[in-house]
């Protein structure tokens, strides 16, 4: 594309995104020195002499030596892998099936049945988590890992199947018509046809899904209580932080690796991911 | 032994009425092609042959077997869609092949299909491609190899060559004709374009509003079209139409309007009696008509105004002014005139088309 003059790239476009990145980056760079900084310079006043907090010339692992050692951190990683996992695997099996019946079959009241669906994603956690929890202790699920499996669908899936009935919807309709008349039954056709040229999608709402049951707090706050059956969130909140002290460095430490998996996902599906969110299928 | 036959075909969407009474016999090998303006229900008649789309009344039998309540996979017909409707994920081999496959076919049977299929069409290169590697003519050909496969006992095509530009389009124009002619299959083809109706039909069905106006060979539509939509629809330019009024004079009949006073040719005399004093619309194409020399009856030959030079190479068209109405003329391309010139133009009686001015069918 030719923009025109030079300082106007700078102007509109080179300076503004720098700045943007700038804003976006910075959390995260505190996050990354914070975890390696040692705590001597952590909790040095601001007045000090050699007060510096953008870098630290005297890196440490001791953070994340103690969130291995002192904490069940391994395991609260281990316990938000499997329950992301899991609600993300029943999510999106529920959220494709009834996506492409969505906006697929004919039947009556499909459409007010696609709006219910979403209304139900509206409604927020801080309220429906009250009569969850009566419904967690009923079947007495609390402090397990199927409290959080069972409950995360309860908000992923009304996300995936919305996210699927647009994608399926961007499919064109002559794709299945043809698999059909070329032998394919409504099944096959989905099978082999629609469900492979909606792979971008279905990557897409499986990785939000996935970032969704991760960063979730509510739920696993109210229905975990032992320290070795929670997740990271509400591991590294509850057990770093105590009364008014914050352990700044293991905390940040246990931010930046709870991350790491999440930034894996992503990087990993990249490709895909961007395609399924900005492309559709051209026949 | 594949012919198709549509009894009393009617379709509703909720409210609208798409289709309506349809009736056709295709024979067997014969090539037919559903043409009309859009929104006329070519689709849909194509849809409900193919078992996409449930008939509202009717009945559609392929091959001798009433197929209404069949689904589209055992109605043994392929058909080729307008966006072609290519598998994005599979290479053009698999999209040749999933057909078969779905059919559980031989794996040789399959590659052999599939090779004679695509040498026909000469696209072997491609076989390793995924669709969005091809440029639209060559999508064309795979969509078409994919239907011939099957070899199935009609084909169906809705409006496929309509993506392509022009050139291609005449090429592929050329190449259907040449794959029917060697296939033999039965074949329904749905446009909206006239020239690609008229070259490509055994038959041709007009469609307008639902209902066919007219089913004939090419040449019938266009030399004794139904009624005045027929008439407008074949042929380009497109007709001429002029509002008259048929007048008994001297014994015999005359149609006049502003411009014109026409002398109705014998052989017309006879149909049009009934009609005297009775408006009319009279039809005369561009091409029936010729700059006058000096021997042409006054009876058939008008003063008209040229505001429109159209320079073809091989003819001139010519938009003049007629009393106070406009027409086109085909004329030979070493004609000299200049806009605004007055010219008189001749018509050949042979080609005269009268329409009733109310129920617009011709007499
Ligand atoms: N799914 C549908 N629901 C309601 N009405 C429809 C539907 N499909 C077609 N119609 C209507 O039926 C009529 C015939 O449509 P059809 O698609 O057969 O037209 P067509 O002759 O193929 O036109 P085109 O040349 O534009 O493709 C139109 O008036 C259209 O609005
Ligand atoms: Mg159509």
């Amino acid at each position: 594309m030719i923009e025109g003059a030079k300082w106007r790239t700078w102007v509109y476009f080179r300076i503004p995104l720098f700045l943007f990145l700038l804003f976006l980056l910075f959390p995260f760079y505190w996050m990354v020195i914070t975890s390696f900084r040692p705590d001597g310079e952590l909790y040095r006043p601001w007045n000090a002499m050699n007060y510096n907090p953008f870098f630290t010339l005297k890196p440490t692992l001791d953070h994340i030596r103690y969130l291995f050692e002192e904490t069940l951190f391994a395991t609260w990683l281990w316990n938000t892998m499997i329950i992301a996992a899991a609600s993300t695997a029943i999510s999106l099996f529920c959220g494709v099936l009834a996506g492409y019946a969505l906006s697929r079959l004919n039947f009556p009241f499909a459409g007010s049945l696609g709006t219910g669906i979403f209304i139900t994603y509206l409604v927020p956690q801080t309220l429906l988590f009250i009569p969850l929890a009566e419904i967690i202790r009923n079947y007495k699920l609390g402090d397990t890992p199927w409290s959080l499996i069972l409950t995360y669908p309860t908000f992923l899936i009304p996300f995936c199947t919305w996210l699927m009935m647009g994608y399926f919807k961007a499919v064109p309709k002559e794709l299945e018509e043809c698999a059909r008349i070329d032998g394919a039954s409504r099944w096959q056709a989905m099978l082999y046809i629609i469900i492979p040229v909606a792979i971008p999608g279905i990557l897409s709402a499986g990785i939000f899904a996935f970032t969704l049951s991760w960063n979730e707090f509510i739920y696993a706050l109210v229905f975990l209580s032992s320290p070795e059956q929670k997740t990271v969130p509400v591991g590294v909140t509850s057990e770093l932080i105590r009364g008014d002290v914050f352990f700044w460095g293991p905390l940040m430490a246990g931010a930046l690796l709870g991350s790491i998996p999440v930034a894996l996902v992503y990087s990993f599906f990249v490709e895909h991911y961007v395609s399924g969110l900005t492309g559709s299928v051209k026949g | 032994m594949a012919q198709v036959v549509l009894k009393q075909i009617n379709k509703f969407y909720d409210s609208v009425h798409a289709v309506k009474d349809v009736n056709l016999q295709i024979r067997d090998k014969e090539f037919v092609v559903f043409v009309g303006p859009s929104g006329c229900g070519k689709t849909t008649t194509l849809r409900m042959i193919a078992g996409l789309e449930a008939i509202s009344s009717g009945d559609i039998s392929i091959g001798g077997q009433v197929v209404n309540e069949l689904a589209p996979m055992d109605r043994d017909i392929a058909m080729v869609f307008q966006n072609y409707a290519l598998y994005p994920h599979m290479s053009v081999f698999d999209n040749m092949a999933f057909g078969l496959k779905m059919r559980k076919f031989d794996k040789s049977e399959i590659v052999t299909r599939v090779n004679h299929a695509a040498d026909i069409l000469g696209i072997q290169e491609l076989l390793k491609r995924k669709p969005r590697q091809l440029s639209g003519g060559q999508r064309q050909r795979v969509a078409l190899g994919r239907a011939i496969v099957r070899h199935p006992q009609v084909f169906l095509f809705d409006e496929p060559l309509s993506n392509l530009d022009a050139k291609l389009r005449v090429q592929m124009r050329v190449e259907l004709k040449k794959l029917h002619q060697r296939l033999g299959t039965t074949a329904v083809y749905v446009t909206h374009d006239q020239v690609e109706a008229m070259t490509l039909g055994d038959r041709v069905v007009v469609m307008k509003d639902g209902w066919v106006q007219q089913v004939g060979e090419p040449l019938e539509l266009y030399n004794q079209p139904a009624n005045k939509f027929v008439a407008g629809f074949i042929g380009s330019p497109a007709m001429n139409f002029s509002t008259v009024t048929v007048t008994e004079r001297d014994g015999g009949l005359t149609a006049v309007n502003g411009g014109m006073n026409i002398v109705v040719p014998p052989h017309l005399v006879d149909r049009l009696k009934p009609h005297a004093n009775q408006q009319m619309t009279l039809g005369i194409r561009p091409e029936d008509l010729r700059v006058a020399n000096g021997s042409d009856p006054a009876g058939l030959s008008f003063d008209s105004k040229v505001e429109v030079i159209e320079q073809l190479g091989s003819e001139i068209l010519l938009d003049v002014r007629v009393g106070d109405g406009t027409m086109v003329a085909s004329v030979e391309p070493t004609t000299r005139t200049k806009i605004q010139e007055s010219l008189r133009l001749a018509m050949n009686p042979a080609r005269l088309h009268f329409f009733d001015a109310k129920t617009e069918a011709a007499v």
